[in-house]
């Protein structure tokens, strides 16, 4: 623990060494695992061209692969995963409770099915879209944000209270499924396999267009989020003990879901519904760095990232030809974790 | 001198009314006690001297200042709040708790100001807690815990302290010195501590100004020795009992009566 103070107290913070250490040890594993990103597809390099060729030293060959196929999917990945768990940080700070998360609910559910509504609803008869799919982002980040608004104006009564946010967010997802699995009946059968391929969670096909507008979207949303660590602090003490030293809380409950609600929006509009990252990544955070938001807020960024890009690495070289959605990754790891997360939870 | 006045207070869960319009004081720099059965509304009192239960009529003065004209921050400058057992975040260390009662003093810039630094030192120390500051709390013995959670409220600097039930849930020797570490920041600090408490005898031994609440209103108020008798116990309680002098302090002693063995006679 050190005291940093500079401009004679104007500014003053507390800062835990072994915390610092942790997070830069975690940023390093980022690196690494997006230069292993680089250089593994079906066509490999070796971790040094691929570190060669990201600074812009390899030849015109590499620098397509790297730069046009893969950069782009690999930046979405991370900026997706590291939106979904900081969210899953949030949510889980302000409920209080370790099994919240954002595909709990319902924001996941609500986007997927603003996106199979969007196929259904644009498909000409011939299954030709009749509007640009560059609208697909647009239409899964209207439907998470209105889903999420959903859940909260109807968990409202004389303020909002963690359990009903998380019973009516149950509701509602099963509801949005409902409304999926409809509009997948509806339209067009060659577009369902699209549509359910978008649910899993794909960062197949992104673009820098896509990476131009995810990663302000996240970088802008992290800044607001540390900047408002300490009231998430008080948040996880629950509301009598933040009232008793002066917090806002409802004010500040408001902004915190307004902020995990953009987070999500962004990640499911460019990543689609990737699963259990909410969940797994702030644990897993919170088992290295602790509670405490300054440290969790960036470890849970990370760690989130960390996995949607082992993910989606995976995804693309375990079973060449074939590529597997991100998705199906963090699902196959994130069940289990949730049922393991159920058993370890007293009460 | 008062440190929190309530005029004509009326305090409502839903539709049901729990205290109508009462006027109450709690006197500055000593220490109160919030006494009665349960369900009786001294919890429901208690929230609302915390600012956690608005009244639906009347009027709650802090310091001397309407509490609905102070921002939630000046509030918490001058009164912290223990609720009934709390819990902290997993993982969160002592340290970290305690500098969280720094939050009133605290801006975007200085989170962590010399000023917040020596608090919080003086919080740790006052309550033990100076070894276990880097310990989890979630690790912490019943008794450490709680002295966590006050050291967490003493940084807060705060001349009131309002404590739900500080003792539930410890057992005797750690309910002694927690209330003993209360007794001395009063002594010392003249801090003025409002506390509800279960044991009425331990009630009457550390405190000033017993309040003993029944049917919506206070039923009686005033020092231990003037106010608490066999009478006011059944009135209160609805428990028929021997009111005793303590041996050792010389406060009422309240000996209920029951079954268990047969009395003895003489």
């Amino acid at each position: 623990m050190k005291a940093f103070r500079p401009l004679h107290g104007a500014v003053s913070l507390l800062i835990d060494q072994r915390t610092v250490f942790k997070i830069i040890s975690l940023f390093a594993c980022l690196l690494i695992v997006f230069i292993a990103s680089a250089a593994l597809g079906d066509i490999k390099f070796s971790p040094v061209v691929a570190f060669q060729t990201i600074f812009g030293f390899g030849d015109p060959f590499q620098h397509m692969v790297v730069y046009s196929f893969r950069m782009p999917r690999i930046l979405v990945a991370l900026f997706a995963g590291a939106a979904l768990a900081m969210a899953g940080a949030i949510l889980q700070g302000l409920v209080r409770n370790p099994l919240a998360s954002p595909d709990l609910i319902g924001m996941t559910a609500g986007g997927s099915a603003a996106v199979t509504a969007f196929l259904a609803i644009f498909s000409d008869k011939s299954n030709a879209l009749t509007v640009s799919i560059g609208w697909l982002p647009l239409a899964a980040f209207i439907g998470a944000a209105v889903t999420a608004l959903l859940v909260y104006m109807l968990a409202w009564k004389n303020g909002l209270s963690p359990i009903r946010l998380i019973l009516i967010g149950i509701g509602l997802t099963a509801a949005m499924k409902a409304v999926t699995t409809m509009m997948m009946i509806i339209g067009p059968i060659y577009q369902a396999s699209k549509a359910n391929m978008w649910m899993t969670g794909s960062v197949n096909g992104s673009s820098w267009s896509d990476v131009l507008m995810i990663a302000p979207w996240t970088i802008i949303s992290l800044v607001a989020v540390m900047m408002a660590g300490r009231h998430l602090n008080m948040q996880q003490f629950g509301d009598e003990l933040a009232i008793g030293a002066g917090a806002r809380v409802e004010r500040q409950r408001i902004f915190f879901l307004v902020l995990a609600t953009a987070l999500v929006g962004g990640a499911v509009a460019f990543a689609g519904g990737i699963g259990f990252v909410g969940l797994m990544a702030p644990h897993i955070a919170r088992r290295l760095v602790g509670s405490h938001a300054g440290g969790l807020i960036p470890a849970t960024a990370l760690i989130g990232a960390i996995l949607v890009m082992l993910a989606d690495l995976a995804g693309r070289t375990l079973f060449l030809p074939l590529e597997v959605p991100a998705g199906v990754f963090t699902a196959a790891i994130g069940a289990p974790y949730f049922i393991y997360l159920l058993f370890r939870t007293k009460g | 001198m008062s440190a929190i006045i309530m005029d004509s207070v009326t305090l409502r869960y839903g539709k049901e009314s729990i205290i109508e319009e009462l006027d109450w004081t709690v006197p500055e720099g000593k220490i109160t006690v919030l006494i009665g059965g349960n369900g009786c509304g001294k919890s429901t009192l208690f929230r609302s001297a915390a600012r956690l239960l608005k009244p639906s009529s009347g009027h709650v003065l802090l310091d001397n200042i309407l509490l609905e004209k102070m921002s939630t921050k000046e509030a918490a400058r001058k009164m912290a709040i223990l609720p009934q057992s709390p819990a902290a975040p997993e993982g969160l260390t002592v340290l970290q708790l305690v500098k969280q009662g720094r939050y009133p003093h605290q801006t975007w810039l200085k989170q962590w100001s010399e000023d917040d630094e020596q608090a919080v030192q003086k919080a740790l120390r006052a309550t033990s807690m100076l070894e276990l500051s880097g310990h989890p709390v979630d690790e912490l013995s019943g008794g450490q815990r709680q002295r966590a959670w006050i050291a967490m409220t003493l940084a807060q600097n705060t001349d009131i302290l309002l404590l739900d039930e500080p003792t539930t849930y410890l057992d005797m020797t750690h309910q002694i010195e927690i209330l003993d570490l209360l007794f001395e920041l009063n002594e010392q600090e003249g801090r003025t501590i409002v506390m509800v408490l279960h044991d009425l005898n331990l009630a009457c031994r550390y405190a000033h100004h017993i309040v003993a609440v029944k049917d919506k209103t206070v039923y009686a108020e005033g020092a231990p020795e003037h106010i608490v008798d066999a009478d006011l116990v059944k009135h209160v309680f609805g428990l028929d009992c021997l009111i005793d002098r303590d041996p050792l302090y010389g406060t009422p002693l309240c000996i209920p009566f029951g079954k268990g063995r047969r009395a003895v006679t003489g």
